[in-house]
């Protein structure tokens, strides 16, 4: 009984609240192809504006994209319909926003891993090459074959990053250390292809690789069944992705593109939002590794104080992690 | 099954049947629309304004229908000599490589009038190209083509990540796409083409390239129909083994019929790299020459029925965007489901209703046209 009358109270709150700021912020997501329920990347972003929409009340218009030519037209369609704020999810929007933001000056324009130079619109860039480092240091650590895998999604510049910063992680604990790539495919639905990620991570155990690193979006639940299957090792990305597999996830790579997504809708809200490059690393807090009751088992006292001391010095600036996108390689 | 609707006048076996068809999904899609607990009218009203109501949407629509022409039309030709086309997506993907290819390297130099036939004919060379090895396999070693071409598919995407990755990326960018052609290189689009002959269109991103499809119906059925090549294509296609006995080189037949298909596949690449995006980039196919063999086969291999295929297909993606974007409980995967349904009905089930059509046609009609059930 209580908590139905709560649940009244709250949903009586909630539609107040929704009627008395109604009229001041009218924010817009565009998904990319992966979708919003990808369990990675886009997911993270509607964790992040579903979070603004629950504190605030503000409603949010949405759309998720089926191929390149709906982008254009998605942003511009939500800018005509009079979006105050409107958030482009992942790099491949940056073209479509670039033009759109120019035909709607007064309109706010974000991009999440896109890089645009407008005086409307605001770049959110991550350091994915930093926390990339750090679980590759973990599964150095916790290697005990002397070879860690990275399964990625497509071969692009953005998943190259990661395989960079993993594989400089893995080769700062020892010099020694093997490290194995392997790509689920050339289309867009590597992105999206468990049993391909399982295939993939089985061929690398019989390598002798004991721990892998996935940054392949939906992929990655395919990788880590098979890691769990095998008892062996598995590292989450973007999301906080321990919970799948207490017990063989050795930790996520946190890409907090929630954080991003809710932070330039609250800044809009509050009159606070600048146009301009905002980069997300370790030290703005937009990357980290994940630690929980999941994985604390896996992690000794040992291996959690030398992340942590390379964290510290990552922030300070005494260790330079090598960005790929900086000279495309990885020298 | 399809000889009773053979008894049925015209009209009725390409008018009527397809609209009770649609009608049957769209009464389906309803009743899931319902269970989602949306009203399924306001939803069909959404998708037909958004698709046809307005200037933008016809817009889409239209690009929508250029690019399924294109990769119907490929199949189309494919199919009357016997031959499945699977891999329209590679071919088109092709297409789109050598057009870009032709832009980067000229676009400072050319004018749009040397340009557009250059691009023209870079598409459809890189497009018969990629079509012309699984047509040889098939022709002269006898490797499936069906298998062939799906390879090839993948083969395709697989050179387009290496050359948009290492090769043709526009530097510093994170994303894999090459720098936008100059002026010179973009395809007018339908708006302007209209503005400069004074009628205002909303913009959209049709372009003049819908124009060289319809040509490309006319010619394609000029070519099947009207031709002696085309009389050898129709002869492979029914019966091979007689097609020898008659004189013709099966052999020839199927690689030239291939180059033409792989090349009406590869104007997509036109549409879409030099007509709408201006650059290079990854993924600008998402399914085209897939869909081109439900377009095909619900155009029942004829020009004329794969432009009206065409257009339906246009309607349901660009209705189905709209509908997804107005009805935020209609998510994309239910518009993957109604697109479904409308294909399901239409194209596999097409004759499901064509005996109970007959039979209500006969109640009603045989005292009027008595002579029409006897051949």
């Amino acid at each position: 009984m209580k908590s139905v009358s709560t649940l009244l109270a709250s949903a009586i709150l909630l539609t107040v609240s929704t009627a008395v700021s109604a009229a001041d912020l009218k924010p817009a997501v565009v998904f990319d192809m992966g979708g919003k329920f990808d369990k990675s990347f886009n997911q993270g972003v509607n964790d992040g504006v579903m979070k603004f929409n629950k504190e605030t009340g503000l409603k949010y218009r949405e759309f998720e994209i089926t191929n390149p030519t709906q982008r254009e037209q998605a942003i511009r369609k939500m800018a005509q319909r009079g979006s105050d704020i409107i958030l482009g999810v992942g790099f491949a929007q940056s073209s479509a926003i670039e033009k759109v933001a120019k035909e709607f000056p007064n309109t706010k324009f974000a991009i999440i891993d896109g890089y645009v130079v407008a005086p409307n619109v605001q770049s959110l860039l991550f350091k994915e090459h930093e926390g990339s480092f750090l679980v590759g240091m973990l599964a150095a650590m916790a290697s005990k074959s002397g070879k860690v895998g990275f399964i990625g999604g497509m071969d692009i510049p953005l998943i190259r990053r990661f395989a960079c910063g993993y594989e400089k992680g893995a080769k700062h604990v020892s010099s020694k250390i093997g490290v194995i790539q392997n790509m689920t495919g050339t289309t867009p639905a590597a992105w999206s292809d468990p049993g391909r990620g399982a295939e993939l991570t089985r061929g690398q155990f019989d390598q002798g690789v004991d721990v892998v690193y996935a940054a392949a979006g939906y992929t990655g639940v395919g990788v880590y069944q098979a890691a769990k299957d095998a008892g062996k090792l598995a590292i989450g990305v973007d999301s906080n992705q321990n919970y799948l597999h207490p017990g063989t996830m050795l930790t996520s790579m946190l890409k907090r593109v929630d954080v991003a997504a809710y932070t330039t809708f609250m800044e809009a809200k509050n009159g606070t939002w600048k146009a301009g490059i905002k980069v997300f690393g370790l030290k703005e807090g937009g990357i980290d590794w994940a630690l929980d009751e999941h994985n604390q088992d896996l992690i000794s006292g040992d291996m959690k104080a030398k992340i942590e001391a390379a964290k510290s010095a990552i922030i300070a600036g005494e260790i330079k992690v090598h960005d790929y996108m900086s000279d495309k390689s990885c020298k | 099954m399809n000889t009773d609707s053979r008894s049925l006048p015209r009209w009725i076996d390409i008018g009527l049947i397809p609209v009770i068809n649609i009608a049957l999904a769209l009464i389906v899609s309803g009743l899931i629309i319902t269970v989602i607990g949306e009203d399924p009218l306001v939803a069909v009203t959404v998708m037909v304004k958004g698709a046809l109501g307005y200037q933008e949407g016809i817009g889409y629509t239209l690009y929508y229908a250029t690019n399924f022409i294109f990769t119907g039309l490929a199949v189309a030709v494919a199919f009357h000599a016997g031959l499945f086309n699977i891999g329209g997506e590679g071919q088109a993907y092709m297409g789109g490589l050598g057009v870009g290819l032709v832009m980067l390297g000229f676009d400072a130099a050319l004018p749009i009038a040397l340009l557009l036939p250059l691009g023209l004919l870079a598409s459809a060379i890189f497009g018969a190209a990629w079509a012309a090895v699984p047509a040889y396999l098939q022709a002269y070693r006898g490797s499936h083509i069906v298998i062939t071409t799906i390879m090839f598919n993948f083969i395709a995407a697989a050179l387009m990540v290496y050359l948009m990755v290492n090769v043709l990326i526009q530097p510093g960018q994170m994303s894999p796409q090459s720098r936008e052609f100059s002026m010179s290189g973009h395809l007018p689009f339908m708006h302007e083409a209209l503005a400069w002959i004074g009628i205002p269109f909303a913009r959209s991103p049709l372009n003049v390239s819908i124009v060289w499809a319809l040509l490309c119906c006319l010619g394609l059925g000029a070519y099947i129909w009207r031709t002696r090549w085309g009389y050898e294509l129709r002869a492979v296609g029914h019966n091979e083994r007689a097609a020898v006995y008659a004189g013709v080189n099966p052999r020839r037949v199927i690689v030239v019929t291939m180059c033409i298909s792989g090349g009406l596949a590869g104007f997509v690449g036109l549409n879409e790299v030099m007509g709408v995006h201006h650059r290079l980039l990854l993924d600008f196919t998402a399914g085209y020459g897939f869909t081109g063999i439900a377009v095909s086969l619900m155009g029942r291999n004829h020009p004329i029925g794969v432009v009206l295929a065409s257009l339906l297909f246009g309607v349901l993606y660009q209705g189905g965007a709209e509908l997804a974007f107005e009805v935020p409980a209609i998510t994309r995967e239910m518009v993957v489901t109604i697109q479904g349904l409308v294909i399901l009905f239409s194209g596999a089930l097409a004759y499901m209703t064509a005996p109970w059509v007959e039979r209500v046609y006969h109640a009603v009609k045989p005292r009027r046209a008595p002579a029409a059930s006897e051949a």
